[in-house]
């Protein structure tokens, strides 16, 4: 046993270029496998059918409304809304996610009628998850840099112009239910 | 013997129902009491080409109104606006609370009255469903000749 160190300590030691390069090679590709492999899982559990698996009735509603389908063709799926894009938030958002998992095994939300139940209260949650990072999802696609007054409706550049560009507020305070179906609005800011 | 009656009573059968499918395109020009349909003269059961949809335009100037009473029409697109049982979009700008700080237009007080004209706290049921008496603008030619004419004062 030893002896085997011993020895394997020598070749460590004073590689030849032979195993040098075997060496860099197995790091390299495991470092591949793994990043690769590890990302793979994250654009797995972005994609639509995995959501629609536990949030079928919402992947229903969706098929109305603008961002999935418009003039452009261009979509915006439930993660594009729904999970970071910055790299660090998108793991903390898939860590607070797998309590997810937790609340489908206890089903929370498990048939329409827990979910109607539920609705008011998630919401909530996304709501205010969206007013913390000032609409960050919303930002990736809609900069308000380059909002071109000119092209908007006289309602949009109203308010666009107004409370929007000072900050006051942000696309969720105004855009409510513009993907999904609403909870009961009652008692909320603006309704 | 028998052979021959059974042919006899299915020859008068024949006859006798001849006319209903014999109706055709003419009979329907001349039997229908010079009253013409939206859909125009064709068969129920062809279906027509269907027109184009109207385009919304995103926001205009509204278009005045013909008469005192009429509810006015919607100036602007109302795609994907909810109003159901949970949310009243229209309200969340229309509304006496929202109005003022939205810019927009307030209802008017007689949505708050009921049918035998008691007025209540908040908008009446019979008036919750904005889109049954307000249509969005689009540039759409009248179905039928209109010979209405506003009076004089509204002119
Ligand atoms: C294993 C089933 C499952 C999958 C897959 C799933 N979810 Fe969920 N999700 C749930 C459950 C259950 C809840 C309700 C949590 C509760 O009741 O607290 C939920 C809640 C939510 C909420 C509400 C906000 C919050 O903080 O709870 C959002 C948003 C959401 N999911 C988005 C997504 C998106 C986007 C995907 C796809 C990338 C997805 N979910 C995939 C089960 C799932
Ligand atoms: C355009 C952005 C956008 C897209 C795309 C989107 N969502 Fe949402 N989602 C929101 C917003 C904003 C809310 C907060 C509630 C609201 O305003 O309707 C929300 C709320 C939710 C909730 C909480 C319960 C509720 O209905 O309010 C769930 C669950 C959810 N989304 C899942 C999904 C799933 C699954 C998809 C993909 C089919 C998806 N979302 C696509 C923006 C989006
Ligand atoms: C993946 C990119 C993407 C994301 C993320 C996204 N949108 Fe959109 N959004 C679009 C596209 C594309 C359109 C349609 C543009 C067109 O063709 O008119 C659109 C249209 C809209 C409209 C116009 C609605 C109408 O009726 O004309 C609003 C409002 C809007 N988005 C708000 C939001 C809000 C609020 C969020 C964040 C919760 C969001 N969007 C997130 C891509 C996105
Ligand atoms: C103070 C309220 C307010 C805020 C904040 C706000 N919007 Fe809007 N937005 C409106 C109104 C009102 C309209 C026009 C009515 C409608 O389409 O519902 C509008 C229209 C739009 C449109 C359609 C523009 C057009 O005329 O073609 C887009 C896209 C949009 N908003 C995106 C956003 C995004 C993205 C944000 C956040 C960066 C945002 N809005 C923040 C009120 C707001």
């Amino acid at each position: 046993m030893l002896n085997l160190l011993k020895r394997l300590w020598v070749i460590m030691k004073s590689p030849s270029s032979a195993a040098m390069g075997f060496i860099l090679i197995l790091g390299f590709t495991g470092g591949i496998i793994f990043w690769g492999g590890f990302n793979m899982g994250m654009e797995a559990t972005n994609s639509e059918e995995f959501c629609a698996g536990c949030h079928a009735p919402i992947v229903k509603e969706i098929r109305e409304t603008i961002h999935y389908s418009n003039r452009s063709g261009v979509r915006a799926i439930c993660s594009d809304c729904h999970v970071p894009h910055n790299w660090t938030d998108k793991i903390i958002r898939k860590v607070q996610a797998s309590k997810e998992l937790v609340a489908f095994a206890m089903g929370t939300i498990g048939t329409q009628e827990k979910f109607e139940a539920r609705r008011g209260y998630l919401a909530n949650r996304e709501w205010h998850r969206m007013k913390e990072n000032d609409s960050a999802e919303c930002r990736n696609c809609h900069e308000f840099d380059f909002m071109d007054f000119s092209e908007q409706g006289a309602r949009s550049v109203k308010q666009h112009s107004t409370a929007l560009a000072s900050g006051e507020k942000t696309c969720v305070d105004c855009h409510k239910g513009i993907a999904h179906q609403l909870p009961n609005m009652e008692g909320i800011e603006g309704w | 013997m028998k052979k021959l009656l059974t042919m006899i009573v299915a020859g008068m059968i024949a006859l006798t129902a001849a006319p209903v499918w014999s109706d055709d395109a003419d009979e329907l020009l001349s039997n229908n009491g010079g009253v013409g349909s939206l859909r125009g003269l064709v068969e129920i059961s062809t279906t027509n080409k269907s027109e184009p949809l109207k385009r919304v335009p995103r926001d205009v100037q509204p278009i005045d109104r013909n008469y005192v009473q009429q509810p006015p029409l919607v100036p602007h697109t109302t795609r994907g606006y909810q109003v159901n049982l949970n949310a009243n979009k229209c309200l969340s700008c229309h509304s006496f609370k929202n109005a003022g700080e939205m810019g927009a237009t307030k209802i008017s007080v007689t949505h708050y009255e009921t049918r035998d004209g008691t007025t209540l706290s908040d908008v009446s049921p019979r008036r919750y469903f904005c889109l049954q008496c307000h249509v969005t603008q689009a540039d759409a030619k009248p179905l039928v000749e209109n010979t209405f004419l506003p009076v004089d004062s509204l002119r």
